[in-house]
């Protein structure tokens, strides 16, 4: 069946747009726009009103973009993770991705709680959230940079870069 | 010595060096 890949590939996009682009929105915009809105007294509408909403969106976003990618790998799944099978490039991304995932969930979502109240903490441990989730993002805004290079060019432009 | 992933442009050519070493990388794999 060619729909199944096909279907997987424009869900990966969409999905992916949304997730690499609200993560662009935190580190190019929500973060200078929190400062500048905190020395206003203003920041409760970003903190209460957007930023819980657009992290809904984002973590979510984020496992649709590796459920649809590896559906869309199918049969060459085991290969792209292993870097074999002429896969290695493919492979990097799909990595690069799965790395950015553990970064949402494991570090970005459980600091943002403590830090938008969603879970309670005290203001040391808020400090400290705020450090780690700030760290995780601006890592995955860098991991980005070369897992859109492979996404992009690591399977069907893969000749033009690799000579393959 | 600075954190690069401090500033944006810090963390955006971050980026572009690691997409360098790991473009040679799986260039010798490949």
């Amino acid at each position: 069946m060619d729909y199944v890949p096909a279907l997987a590939r424009w869900l990966h996009f969409m999905a992916g747009i949304m997730w690499i682009g609200l993560l662009y929105y935190f580190n190019f915009v929500q973060v200078a726009a929190l400062k500048a809105a905190t020395a206003d007294g203003t920041a409760a509408g970003i903190t209460k009103h957007v930023a819980p909403r657009a992290l809904l969106f984002f973590r979510w976003a984020a496992v649709v973009t590796w459920l649809a990618g590896a559906t869309l790998l199918g049969g060459q799944f085991v290969n792209a993770f292993t870097l074999q099978g002429g896969m290695a490039a493919i492979g990097v991304g799909a990595w690069l991705g799965t790395i950015m995932l553990f970064n949402v969930w494991a570090l970005i979502w459980p600091n943002q709680k403590k830090i938008l109240g969603i879970k309670p903490a005290t203001d040391e441990e808020k400090t400290k959230a705020r450090r780690v989730a700030f760290l995780a993002s601006r890592a995955n805004v860098m991991l980005s940079i070369p897992m859109l290079f492979f996404m992009a060019g690591g399977l069907s432009h893969r000749g033009v870069f690799f000579g393959m | 010595m600075k954190n690069p992933l401090d500033s944006l442009w810090g963390t955006v050519i971050s980026g572009l060096i690691l997409t360098l070493i790991l473009y040679f990388a799986v260039k010798c794999i490949l």
